[in-house]
């Protein structure tokens, strides 16, 4: 069985460093934070001005002046800082945020990344995330190994605009973990009872020893 | 002390409105949006407004009720999802778009209020956001030169604020504001409470009265876009 959405948010926690500044995108990496490991301390950066991100509030402790980059209503911790949208990008784009897990549309063997649009079709915007991946010490993609259409996501090249070029370290899917290196992809982990045939037949990049 | 207080946001924005201006918004998504200027400028009707905000609000609140009215001729933001009208009008050529990343339109911001013309950045090398500009390499990494923004109008809204324009505001709902105070020729602040001079505690204004001309005390819905909860 491949990994479904919530055994994939807890194999991208495994990722967590201890004492570590961490920022996790909207969608499959959002559920990240329900697994991080006993005993890895992780601080969570939320690029709209938090960091020390707690859990959702309660009925009673909803707060509108208190949301994430999600604007999902959250809670603070006994160690939250808040700062304006020029300070959060600071921290991001000058390297002092350690990890980012982001979603995607599609990868590319090269570690390109297309997130944020389909022309004519879906126009929402990159948000925080071309700063994130140009900036961050370390890029994570959570994402399904398939679109819709049961096309692989994982790329020779992308086709969608592009948010970030050579700036993915490693893609997490339902089956698999590969990190990308020289020539292509390497597959670093595979999913319980899923073989490297069906990793090859379901993905489009080249995957290297 | 000149008089910045004003009875309401109609009265705080006359003079500062024309046809085809320039106005940077405070806000992320719904919070903290300067909600009662907003609704100031749909009622004065100028139109062909160029809007820097990171968001568009949604149909019926915060920007969103300029796009409603057709009030906005171009939007410079980085995510305009929750906005049915705005994906609209865009698709149908009715309204122009330009896409920033987030961190890039803040510093834009914070650069244009500091006097700085331009920036070089890294996010957005190497996609349609660099398309067109110039590009400079620093120690072997490629930057693209960004412009900072000097609105003609910039609108914030902050928690508490005193007659001299000092500006406190309320955790995330800080964000782009005290950037956009910064930013524009002449700035006008909503706050939730005017406290008396003296009140405020000089060592925590996050914006300073030096950038705001102009600023009323307003009621704020404060409508939560995504009401998210856990059981107690």
């Amino acid at each position: 069985m491949p990994w479904d959405r919530n055994q994939m948010a807890a194999r991208a926690a495994e990722e967590l460093q201890d004492g570590t500044y961490v920022n996790l995108g909207i969608g499959i990496p959002t559920l990240v934070s329900n697994y991080i490991p006993e005993g890895v301390d992780v601080t969570l950066q939320s690029e709209n001005g938090m960091l020390g991100m707690g859990p959702f509030p309660t009925e009673e402790d909803i707060d509108a002046d208190l949301i994430n980059a999600g604007k999902q209503t959250i809670t603070e911790l006994d160690r939250t800082s808040y700062f304006n949208s020029a300070d959060s990008f600071a921290m991001i784009r000058g390297g002092h945020i350690a990890l980012s897990i982001l979603g995607a549309m599609e990868v590319s063997e090269e570690g390109d990344l297309a997130n944020w649009m389909i022309p004519g079709k879906l126009v929402k915007g990159m948000g925080g995330a071309m700063d994130l991946v140009a900036g961050v010490q370390r890029v994570i993609i959570l994402m399904d190994h398939a679109n819709k259409a049961g096309e692989s996501k994982l790329l020779k090249s992308c086709s969608l605009p592009l948010t970030g070029k050579k700036v993915v370290n490693r893609i997490i899917t339902g089956l698999g973990v590969f990190d990308v290196v020289e020539g292509g992809l390497k597959v670093v982990e595979i999913a319980p009872d899923v073989t490297m045939d069906e990793i090859k037949s379901k993905t489009e990049a080249t995957l290297v020893d | 002390m000149a008089k910045k207080t004003y009875a309401d946001a109609s009265q705080a924005l006359e003079g500062l409105l024309f046809d085809g201006m320039t106005i940077a918004a405070g806000g992320f998504g719904l919070c903290g949006i300067p909600e009662n200027l907003i609704t100031a400028i749909r009622d004065s009707g100028v139109k062909d407004l160029t809007v820097y905000s990171n968001n568009a609000g949604v149909d019926d609140f915060g920007l969103g009720v300029l796009l409603q009215t057709k009030q906005v001729k171009k939007m410079v933001s980085s995510y305009v999802g929750e906005n049915a009208e705005f994906m609209r009008q865009y698709l149908s050529g009715e309204l122009e778009l330009e896409f920033n990343p987030q961190g890039t339109l803040a510093e834009r911001m914070r650069a244009g209020g500091a006097g700085i013309p331009g920036f070089y950045t890294k996010t957005g090398v190497g996609t349609l956001v660099a398309e067109g500009k110039e590009t400079k390499d620093f120690d072997g990494v490629t930057y693209v030169l960004e412009r900072g923004i000097v609105a003609d109008l910039a609108i914030v809204k902050a928690w508490k604020g005193d007659a001299h324009g000092n500006l406190v505001y309320r955790k995330t709902a800080r964000n782009f504001n005290p950037l956009a105070a910064t930013c524009g020729k002449a700035t006008v602040a909503e706050v939730e409470e005017l406290v008396e001079v003296g009140q405020l505690q000089p060592d925590n204004i996050h914006t300073p009265s030096v950038y705001v001309q102009r600023l009323i005390k307003g009621d704020h819905e404060k409508r939560i876009e995504q009401r998210t909860t856990r059981v107690a």
